[in-house]
């Protein structure tokens, strides 16, 4: 979706400031958020994919003004109303609602630790040949898919140089949406910063964006 | 779009996440407390990885990849060539593993990593990403004027230096290997991993001696 979360090129952001001796976190509000992330993105129905979209699909007004946990936990919540898992009186009360079963976590104290490394391996060997090989020149689709996608608006349209081959992996477009892994080979592609961002950039100077083959075209 | 936002938040808070509104607070102990009384999560569980997150994992298990890859050829052949497998050889990794890649930085080439559409971060080598990478600021300008982000970390770069930016729009995770600085050929992997700071694994800083 071109939301306000494709930020890449956007002006009026001021500078970065880094801030000196930062904490892991700033409350510990913050710490439960994510752990409480993690272990729903055990449940079936709870995936990477959609939990992004989640986050891209609050209003614009909040996407700007909240803290990245803020984003999180909002949009953990907008998920599991949608999905079902709770009701928004349940909530609100803070308690579960009469006569509903309660569930055994998949993730326990005894195997958290798949939990706390980084998401497993999205690589998924479906035997496809690649249409594209290191060194090919592509464009990137001038496409507008209202769903989730990972084609940043700041390269459709543009030519870049396929980079290197990563192999099928899990497409978000499609995963966002629980339509499937439809996974796809997965490329690094080189746009030089001229392309991009016109003449006045340094001829040397490239952005390199891992794209699914369906972003693609030969060029 | 959905239409089942239920937003109550406050807007004291500032956008640098220093100012911590007490009303999300208690709204995320209502819903931790409710997810435990459904089952859905354990509480024991949470409290792990909490920890993990404060106290396990963090940029200092990166610093001994590059501090490996400094002092032992092999490891950084095998590094450049499988990021992923290179770097369980150190330990960071069970069974799960990131699609890791790492860009070596070179006197006529500095890599910067972003991710323009959220906040992907090499968590495994990394740790969580501090407030600046999750920017606006960082992630809108990053692609586009990446020598004056590199500015503002006090970084200027000549013309003669290719700058790459890696937008981290997949599954794949970046690490960048920063130069081994001058002054530091007696130096152990311990000494040199105790150098290697969280921004130059990022790309917004070079190592520097001590």
């Amino acid at each position: 979706m071109n939301g306000v979360h494709d930020l890449g090129g956007m002006h009026g952001f001021g500078p970065v400031r880094p801030e000196a001796n930062e904490p892991v976190f700033h409350a510990p509000w913050e710490g439960r958020v994510i752990a409480m992330r993690r272990l729903m993105g055990a449940w079936p129905g709870y995936n990477i994919d959609a939990g992004r979209h989640a986050i891209e699909r609050l209003p614009p007004v909040d996407y700007l003004g909240f803290t990245y946990y803020q984003k999180w936990f909002q949009s953990l919540i907008d998920q599991m109303i949608a999905s079902g898992t709770i009701t928004p009186q349940e909530l609100t009360s803070g308690r579960n609602a009469a006569g509903v079963p309660v569930a055994t976590p998949p993730i326990t104290i005894a195997n958290v630790a798949k939990s706390i490394a980084p998401v497993g391996s999205f690589q998924r060997d479906t035997g496809a040949n690649p249409r594209f090989t290191a060194g090919d020149t592509v464009r990137a689709r001038n496409i507008h898919p209202e769903g989730h996608t990972r084609l940043p608006r700041y390269v459709r349209g543009h030519i870049g140089t396929i980079e290197r081959d990563h192999g099928a992996h899990v497409l978000p477009d499609s995963n966002a949406h629980h339509q499937g892994e439809a996974p796809q080979t997965l490329y690094t592609v080189r746009f030089a910063a001229r392309e991009l961002w016109g003449s006045a950039r340094n001829e040397a100077d490239a952005v390199y964006l891992d794209l699914w083959e369906s972003y693609l075209d030969p060029a | 779009m959905s239409g089942e936002h239920h937003h109550d938040h406050d807007h004291d808070h500032d956008h640098g996440g220093q100012d911590i509104p007490s009303a999300t607070a208690l709204r995320v102990k209502a819903l931790e407390s409710l997810l435990v009384e459904k089952g859905l999560i354990d509480p024991a569980a949470l409290d792990a990885i909490v920890d993990a997150y404060e106290t396990k994992i963090g940029p200092r298990n990166g610093a001994r990849v590059v501090a490996r890859a400094w002092t032992d050829p092999a490891y950084k052949a095998r590094l450049m060539q499988d990021a992923s497998s290179a770097i369980s050889e150190i330990g960071f990794t069970g069974s799960e593993r990131p699609h890791m890649i790492v860009v070596e930085n070179t006197p006529g080439t500095h890599n910067l990593v972003v991710c323009t559409l959220c906040s992907c971060y090499p968590w495994l080598v990394l740790g969580l990403p501090p407030v600046w990478y999750k920017s606006t600021a960082y992630r809108s300008r990053a692609v586009i004027d990446p020598r004056g982000v590199l500015n503002d970390f006090g970084l200027t770069l000549g013309d003669d230096v290719a700058v790459r930016v890696w937008d981290s729009t997949a599954e794949t995770r970046y690490l960048v290997l920063p130069e081994r600085p001058e002054g530091t050929e007696g130096m152990d992997e311990e000494a040199l991993a105790a150098l290697v700071t969280r921004d130059s694994m990022v790309g917004v800083a070079k190592v520097v001696a001590p």
